[in-house]
């Protein structure tokens, strides 16, 4: 199973490992060489310097191949680009795209593309945690 | 008529000047703050702060009315894909204008169904190859209806059909030279007629027959 992974922060650097452990071909691009660092010393995958907007870059990571593309990039709409661009270009399966904005994430849910949303992740995990917590004091409080 | 402007700067401003002036109402929107300051000096409650890729900032704009036009004219490609495409399949903006800042990216517009678009750096190469013509051929005239386009072929010192008489030539099927130009006159292309160094040849062609004309008549 091939991922191309296209932005290398602290997300995308972290997914590429997680999918390599679970035994994939990672192909990982930044336009940064520096992001390559990110990856740590001993990055056993492909790194490829190139913005992930250049087709002829996604055609160099494999794209034609790849089982799913993680578009990961620190833009939004950069990253609601390139997986619509995997998606009905090259037919990529499985393509997974990080958008913080909520609402700009439900509107291009709503038309295929599959968004994850760190911050409707982080809102529902907080506002569950606090309720917890208010749980476990009311409780507390009964005792 | 009512225009939603994405992105205040020479673009946006210029035309948003303009079509005041055509007394249309126009809202435009621009998130950099100094930016938004000095428009908001001449453009006062049409100016509309934020990023244009957020809903609520279009909201706030006026793009649920909807306008009967949006122009997405950000320097930046992704942001006026996504501004038109949210105002095209959310919002039923009729119809949608889009500047294409890096010619590269032309394709994912067309791809995505973001049209018409316009790009300076594509026009003004076009008027580039109009105007410096190179040892290529030049596209003279489009007769779109017709599927036909007449070129202008410059004959250079190189050319494989140097001092060869036109019937001699293998012309690719769906082409046909038109006359040859020499020292300032201009005579019909017959059967006997010589291709010399210098000369300028009108050709009209089928499209998709230019590569098959240029080999005859350019590249050894």
């Amino acid at each position: 199973m091939k991922a191309i992974i296209i932005g290398c922060g602290r997300t995308g650097s972290s997914v590429a490992h997680h999918l390599h452990d679970a035994g994939w071909e990672v192909v990982v691009v930044d336009e940064d060489e520096e992001a390559l660092s990110n990856l740590g010393t001993r990055w056993p995958g492909r790194f490829i310097v190139g913005h992930g907007l250049d087709i002829d870059v996604l055609v160099e990571s494999g794209i034609e191949s790849a089982e799913a593309v993680v578009v990961s990039t620190d833009g939004d709409n950069t990253n609601i680009v390139i997986g619509l661009i995997a998606q009905r270009r090259f037919h990529v399966e499985r393509v997974v795209v990080r958008v913080l904005d909520p609402a700009r994430a439900a509107f291009f849910a709503e038309r295929g593309l599959h968004t994850v949303c760190p911050t409707s992740i982080a809102i529902g995990a907080l506002t569950e945690a606090a309720l917890v917590s208010e749980m476990v004091s009311t409780e507390g409080a009964s005792i | 008529m009512y225009v939603l402007i994405a992105g205040g700067g020479k673009v946006g401003a210029n035309v948003t000047r303009s079509l005041l002036r055509q007394n249309h109402e126009v809202t435009i929107i621009e998130q950099r703050p100094d930016r938004f300051r000095v428009l908001e000096e001449e453009f006062d409650y049409r100016v509309q702060r934020g990023d244009a890729t957020e809903l609520h900032v279009l909201e706030k704009a006026g793009i649920g009315r909807p306008p009967d036009l949006l122009l997405a004219v950000t320097g930046d490609d992704e942001d006026n894909i996504v501004i038109c495409e949210i105002a095209q399949k959310r919002y039923f903006v009729p119809k949608v204008i889009a500047r294409v800042n890096d010619p590269r990216n032309q394709t994912h517009f067309d791809m995505l169904g973001v049209a018409p678009t316009v790009c300076a750096t594509s026009s003004i190469m076009a008027l580039i190859e109009h105007e410096v013509p190179e040892s290529d051929i030049i596209r003279l005239l489009q007769l779109r209806e017709d599927e036909l386009e007449i070129v202008e072929v410059p004959i250079g010192n190189d050319s494989p059909s140097l001092g060869k008489r036109i019937e001699q030539l293998k012309m690719p099927d769906g082409t046909r030279l038109i006359s040859v130009a020499r020292e300032g006159r201009s005579e019909i292309a017959t059967a006997s007629t010589k291709l010399e160094p210098g000369d300028r040849v009108l050709a009209i062609l089928q499209p998709g027959c230019e590569d098959e004309l240029r080999r005859v008549l350019l590249k050894h």
